[in-house]
């Protein structure tokens, strides 16, 4: 067998940051619909921020419900459980991806329905649940506009707001023509008619669904409640029109408390959109008789949050309520896009929480830590405050730690270890500082360098080196003022 | 007072005149300058590179060397914020409570936090009658949280033509081996950078951080373009001729 | 072992000893609206019509007694012919209308014809002036969700004092076990560019009744 087994498709190689990050420099055009895109973010997001007097009361708050929530995690996903069974929900737990294809495939399989409406959520990508479906003939709808267009194309997502941030919008609009010509959007790809093209497009597809699959912001432990922030109402409509509501979220999203939404329910608006409070919240409680589905099922995913949760500087990611704000602030992101990232968590966010779920053995999960100069604006703007390169330092130091094993030190490490060796003696220090200096001019001219060997030349491929002049600082003083 | 002064392992051998700098500057404002000669390097590249153990044997090193009790001044914004933030968290990696201890007892200044704070003077009598534009590092702006210190004193020398930086706060893109790693996002970066900076029609473009200053300068010299790059001790260091 | 035991198991694990311990949440945050957002109670309301109009949403004043005719005149503003509405709507806020055929919810409705609804009209549970939001939990007036949800535009009257000042005063007001829906403007997508534009899959115009003693 050649393809993918079903129910168990096999995510496809990824190459190293930095490698999969040349053909977005490259692409000029995607790189000024990125800049545009996260430049109007940022304003509006900062402004929403200096308009809150009290936002770092509010972010303080949301770092310290969130370590809450996670130190408590097994009593809160108890909690949960008994909450949301008691209302007549079911609650489903999976250890890692294929458990969790393997409970959601099984309930729609029980409904006999042949197609899903889906509203955006990071856990169905995560666990491929879109090829689990479409390999027992049940066609998968993603409904978010910007879903839609990376359905269509067969993308990736690149934004935790938009999954076709990559996208524009005339590349979009060239997708629905092709994808949906009923709907007919305008070929000038103007948004507005974008927007109704694709309303058109699913509207029927809404009202007739009978299973809709979704994810969550935030489960409530105490009352069982599972909340839902959106935009354009596709998920409102399948929370509300199908029989059966399949609800797929990770273990992290747990908060302890209703009141809790408070703080989270200003934070995450202002920090995603820079709307004071998104178009939609939705939230239910198992079933509601009358209203809405009547059967409801939550399954809760672990695959590899726990792995997170032992690690006490790593765990901080899991606070993470999926704002986007430290995407549109990167000035990494800003410049290659999601894609790079891997297929699910794009972003400084990612670059924290993917190696972390994936662990760190592959070459190209093991790059994202480094994918980040540690600028820190996306601390910065954090809304729970996860110190994000503070994390990735930490994670850097998993990657060396589990390279230190192997039997021949890569290049790196062995100059690593020298330079370090060398320095942590002043009189070796100053011997080799010598030579370098010699060594250096040699390689310099006219003041410059313009070429370094080895792994240095990745410097001198577009940036000089100045010439190190003959006497260093240390020699200097020790000629002038010794 | 006296003063031991830090410099980094990179100035020392690339930018030897930040060093000179900042000691003529302290001298002629009355201080006593010391190199404490058992320093080599905070262990920031290595702390950063995920070199952890290398880095906690280089911090140890750091801090004996600085153990005499003086103020220390680094005229790197990186250095300071390696010592101050960094080294307690190589302490807690390496599971040292010695060298936690040592990185407590330590009082790092970066120089314009010197300058302005435990000096409290702006004006340093500096003249440089030329254009210049700052480029705030991402951890003197971020890390240490310095502010506006560097162009309070900026804005006091004699002569100078200071010009504001377009999108001042966006990372340089240089990040230690980030610039070797992810080169084509380091270069693309930097591209934008030294566009702003020469937007400002800057003759001098200037920061606190010296690695910073090789990436900008390394990407304005092979364009040949002209704008220098000088660390901030280098203008406030000018007197002009006397 | 089953999965629930594994998680489980895991997560214990993985907290070891710190399981369980609870850090101190700081709710330093602002629970009422400050002097300077709104002094007196008319300064709340004016607030959420503020903060209404920004999401470009229509909202107007009215007085308890023109409350059918404002209903009425924002359905023929609106052309309307069919509407839908919930089954225990007050029976005055439609008492105007004249040419619209109200539809009650009761049987329900069926989905064809909500589609084809020209709006529906209903009232909230609560409404926010910070964030000039409604939310619906269901109760009365209210309705089940999809009738708010399908048409494709939606009339909300908010009573004057179901406005509270900010988000944690909804929060204490509203219960969880409730369905609840919070609607700030009418539908948006940022799918394209990251944009904001208007009129996604829920209603594309929302029109709020503010209505005064």
């Amino acid at each position: 067998m050649t393809g993918p087994a079903p129910g168990g498709p096999v995510p496809p190689p990824m190459p190293k940051f930095a490698a999969a990050a040349r053909p977005a420099l490259a692409d000029t055009g995607l790189r000024r619909t990125l800049r545009g895109a996260t430049a109007t973010l940022r304003e509006r997001t900062a402004a929403a921020a200096a308009e809150t007097a009290d936002w770092e009361d509010l972010r303080e708050a949301g770092r310290a419900v969130g370590e809450g929530a996670l130190l408590g995690l097994d009593t809160h996903l108890e909690e949960l459980e008994r909450a949301v069974t008691e209302a007549g929900g079911t609650v489903h737990w999976a250890v890692d991806a294929a458990d969790a294809r393997r409970v959601v495939t099984g309930l729609v399989r029980e409904t006999g329905a042949t197609e899903v409406v889906k509203s955006a959520s990071l856990a169905t990508r995560e666990i491929g649940l879109n090829d689990a479906l479409a390999g027992m003939g049940v066609t998968v709808r993603d409904t978010a506009l910007a879903d839609m267009a990376v359905q269509f194309a067969g993308d990736e997502p690149s934004h935790l707001l938009s999954a076709a941030a990559h996208r524009d919008r005339a590349q979009i609009g060239e997708l629905f023509r092709r994808e949906m010509p009923a709907a007919g959007p305008d070929p000038a790809g103007d948004p507005e008619d974008l927007a109704a093209a694709a309303r058109a497009h699913l509207r029927e597809r809404f009202l007739r669904a009978q299973v809709a699959i979704t994810g969550a912001n935030f489960l409530v432990a105490e009352t069982g409640t599972v909340v839902v922030v959106e935009s354009e109402g596709n998920a409102r409509m399948c929370l509300t029109l199908p029989e059966t509501l399949i609800c797929v979220a990770g273990i992290d999203k747990v908060v302890p408390a209703w009141d809790d939404m408070e703080v989270f329910l200003q934070l995450l608006p202002r920090s995603s959109t820079g709307d004071r409070m998104t178009p939609y919240v939705s939230s239910w409680t198992g079933v509601t008789p009358g209203d809405g589905p009547r059967a409801f099922h939550l399954v809760l995913l672990d695959n590899g949050r726990t792995r997170a949760l032992a690690d006490e500087i790593g765990r901080a990611a899991l606070r993470c309520i999926g704002c986007s704000a430290c995407l549109n602030v990167c000035p990494v992101y800003e410049r290659t896009g999601g894609q790079p990232y891997g297929p699910v968590h794009p972003g400084p966010i990612g670059a924290i929480l993917t190696p972390q779920l994936r662990g760190v053995e592959s070459a190209a999960v093991a790059s994202l830590p480094y994918a980040s100069t540690l600028c820190g604006a996306c601390a910065d703007v954090c809304p729970v405050k996860i110190d994000i390169p503070d994390v990735l330092v930490h994670l850097r130091g998993a990657v060396v730690e589990s390279r230190r094993r192997r039997p021949v030190p890569t290049p790196e490490m062995a100059l690593m270890r020298g330079l370090a060796w060398t320095m942590a003696d002043p009189r070796r220090h100053e011997t080799a500082l010598r030579r370098g200096v010699r060594w250096a001019r040699l390689l310099s001219r006219g003041g410059r360098i313009r070429r370094l060997p080895g792994l240095l030349g990745m410097w001198t491929e577009a940036r000089d080196l100045p010439a190190p002049p003959a006497e260093s600082f240390r020699a200097w003083w020790n000629r002038t003022r010794r | 007072m006296r003063v031991a002064l830090s410099v980094a392992c990179f100035d020392d051998a690339l930018f030897p005149g930040t060093g000179r700098a900042v000691t003529a500057l302290l001298e002629r404002l009355g201080h006593e300058v010391t190199f404490p000669p058992g320093q080599t390097c905070c262990g920031q590249i290595h702390w950063t590179s995920g070199y952890h153990r290398e880095a906690a044997d280089l911090a140890r090193a750091y801090t004996a060397a600085f153990a005499g009790g003086d103020v220390v001044v680094a005229p790197s914004a990186s250095c300071a914020a390696a010592v101050r933030d960094a080294h307690p968290k190589i302490a807690r990696a390496a599971r040292d409570p010695g060298l936690a201890r040592a990185a407590e007892g330590l009082a790092v200044y970066e120089l314009t936090e010197f300058l302005v704070d435990v000096l409290g003077v702006v004006d340093v009598g500096a003249y440089f009658p030329h254009r210049v534009t700052y480029h705030p590092s991402c951890q003197s702006l971020r890390t240490l949280g310095i502010g506006d210190r560097p162009l309070r004193l900026l804005r006091a020398v004699k002569g100078i033509d200071l010009v504001e930086l377009p999108a001042a706060q966006e990372c340089c893109g240089f990040g230690g081996a980030f610039a070797m790693k992810n080169a084509d996002v380091s270069v693309a970066m930097v591209a934008d950078k030294i566009r702003h900076v020469r937007e400002t029609g800057a003759d001098v473009v200037c920061a606190v951080d010296g690695s910073c200053l090789a990436h900008i300068g390394g990407a304005l010299s092979r364009l040949r373009s002209g704008v220098r790059t000088m660390h901030l001790a280098e203008i406030l260091a000018e007197t002009g001729p006397s | 072992m089953n999965a629930r035991e594994e998680v489980l198991r895991r997560v214990r694990e993985a907290l070891g000893g710190s399981r369980g311990t609870r850090p101190p949440v700081p709710r330093g945050y602002a629970r009422r609206l400050s002097e300077a957002e709104a002094a007196t109670r008319a300064d709340v309301l004016a607030l959420f019509t503020e903060r209404v109009a920004d999401y470009r949403a229509a909202v107007r004043h009215v007085g308890a007694d023109e409350l059918g005719t404002a209903v009425a005149a924002a359905l023929w503003g609106r052309e309307a012919k069919q509407i839908v509405v919930p089954a225990d709507l007050p029976f005055g806020w439609l008492a105007e209308l004249d040419g619209v055929r109200a539809l009650a919810d009761t049987p329900a409705v069926d989905i064809d014809t909500l589609a084809a609804a020209d709006g529906a009209v209903t009232g909230c549970a609560v409404a926010i002036a910070q964030t000039g939001t409604v939310v619906l939990d269901g109760g009365p007036a209210q309705g089940r969700r999809a009738l708010t949800l399908v048409p494709g535009y939606h009339l909300c009257v908010v009573r004057a004092d179901q406005i509270v000042g900010t988000v944690p005063e909804a929060v204490a007001r509203l219960d969880p076990a409730r369905p609840l829906t919070w609607i700030s403007g009418p539908s948006v997508t940022h799918g394209i560019e990251m944009t904001r534009v208007e009129g996604a899959h829920g209603p594309v115009h929302l029109e709020v009744l503010v209505v005064e003693d």
